[in-house]
């Protein structure tokens, strides 16, 4: 994190106040966007993008990653990893290109 | 014999954080997991669904757009809580830490309009696949303020006594619940397009 003079806050304090008009201007971009009413993957890329580059000015400038520790950068390593795979896991089982496949799911006989 | 927690004010060397923090980082990664997972389910179940009702055919894009700059403004009011406290202005602390709490009830006002309309139309989480993810999401999202706005209130008003002997510990307090509360914003950011958009 940056320092903690006087003139170091109030520096911060004006970067504070421009990210919080340009999530400001992204949501009102994201509004916007979705009354194209664009076809599926394209409207779901964008929104994402935006809501992407707005997750980045929040955690970044307020929640000041931009600047932490190592150790607060090695346990984000840790959730990215694990979210992904949060992510991902319904898919294993929906398109079945993982070991785990819904058909292969059986219920032994009195326990219906 | 009373014990004092340490480092609860200057940095461990080992970890080169103050206690708080690191804690409050290990709880907000376990919250991304917690709603990585129902982000998870989201997806499995609209990719898996027949059909999916478009968020912006039926719930209120206004009302969820007025939502958002509210929480973007609490999240901005928090660090200017924070700042002004580490120049040594409480009064100015305090009440940027007044409008956060007020942004958060704003919030959960509108919240509570527009569920009410929900209601009011017999639209239940037992309707459906979108209204029951978009209740749970948005309910569990909306429960994590009213967590946010208790603590703010404590800080406010019976926590701000902390101010007058451990200064910098009141300091570190604010920042970590303000990290808390900019995972809330955060959470939001992705669950308006989600929901509400697309």
């Amino acid at each position: 994190m940056s320092g903690d003079s006087p003139e170091q806050i109030r520096k911060e304090t004006r970067v504070y106040v421009t990210v919080f008009v340009a999530l400001a201007a992204l949501t009102i971009i994201t509004v916007a966007v979705s009354y194209l009413h664009l076809s599926g993957w394209r409207a779901i890329g964008l929104a994402l993008f935006i809501a992407g580059v707005k997750g980045f000015l929040v955690a970044g400038y307020f929640m000041h990653l931009l600047s932490e520790k190592k150790l607060i950068y090695t346990i984000l390593a840790f959730t990215v990893v694990f979210f992904g795979m949060l992510l991902w896991i319904p898919h294993v089982e929906k398109d079945g290109f993982g070991t785990v496949q819904r058909d292969e799911v059986t219920v032994p006989e009195g326990e219906h | 014999m009373e014990m004092e927690i340490p480092y609860t004010v200057h940095e461990r060397p080992d970890t080169g954080l103050y206690n708080g923090k690191l804690g409050i980082w290990l709880f907000l990664a376990s919250e991304v997991m917690l709603f990585g997972s129902l982000f998870s389910a989201l997806v499995m179940l609209r990719t898996g669904a027949a059909s999916w009702p478009h968020g912006y055919e039926i719930l209120n894009i206004p009302l969820a757009t007025l939502n958002t700059f509210v929480l973007i403004a609490s999240s901005v009011t928090v660090v200017l809580a924070w700042a002004s406290l580490r120049l040594g202005d409480f009064a100015k602390g305090k009440l940027y830490l007044i409008a956060t709490l007020g942004c958060g009830g704003i919030f959960m006002i509108i919240k509570a309009i527009e569920y009410g309309t929900k209601f009011s139309h017999g639209q239940f989480p037992r309707t459906n696949n979108f209204f029951a993810t978009y209740y749970t999401l948005t309910g569990l999202h909306g429960l994590h303020v009213v967590g946010g706005m208790l603590v703010f209130a404590w800080l406010i008003w019976p926590g701000a006594k902390m101010w007058l002997h451990e200064r910098q510990r009141y300091i570190n307090r604010v920042e970590t619940t303000g990290l808390y509360w900019h995972f809330v914003d955060l959470v939001w950011i992705f669950l308006f397009p989600t929901l509400y958009l697309l």
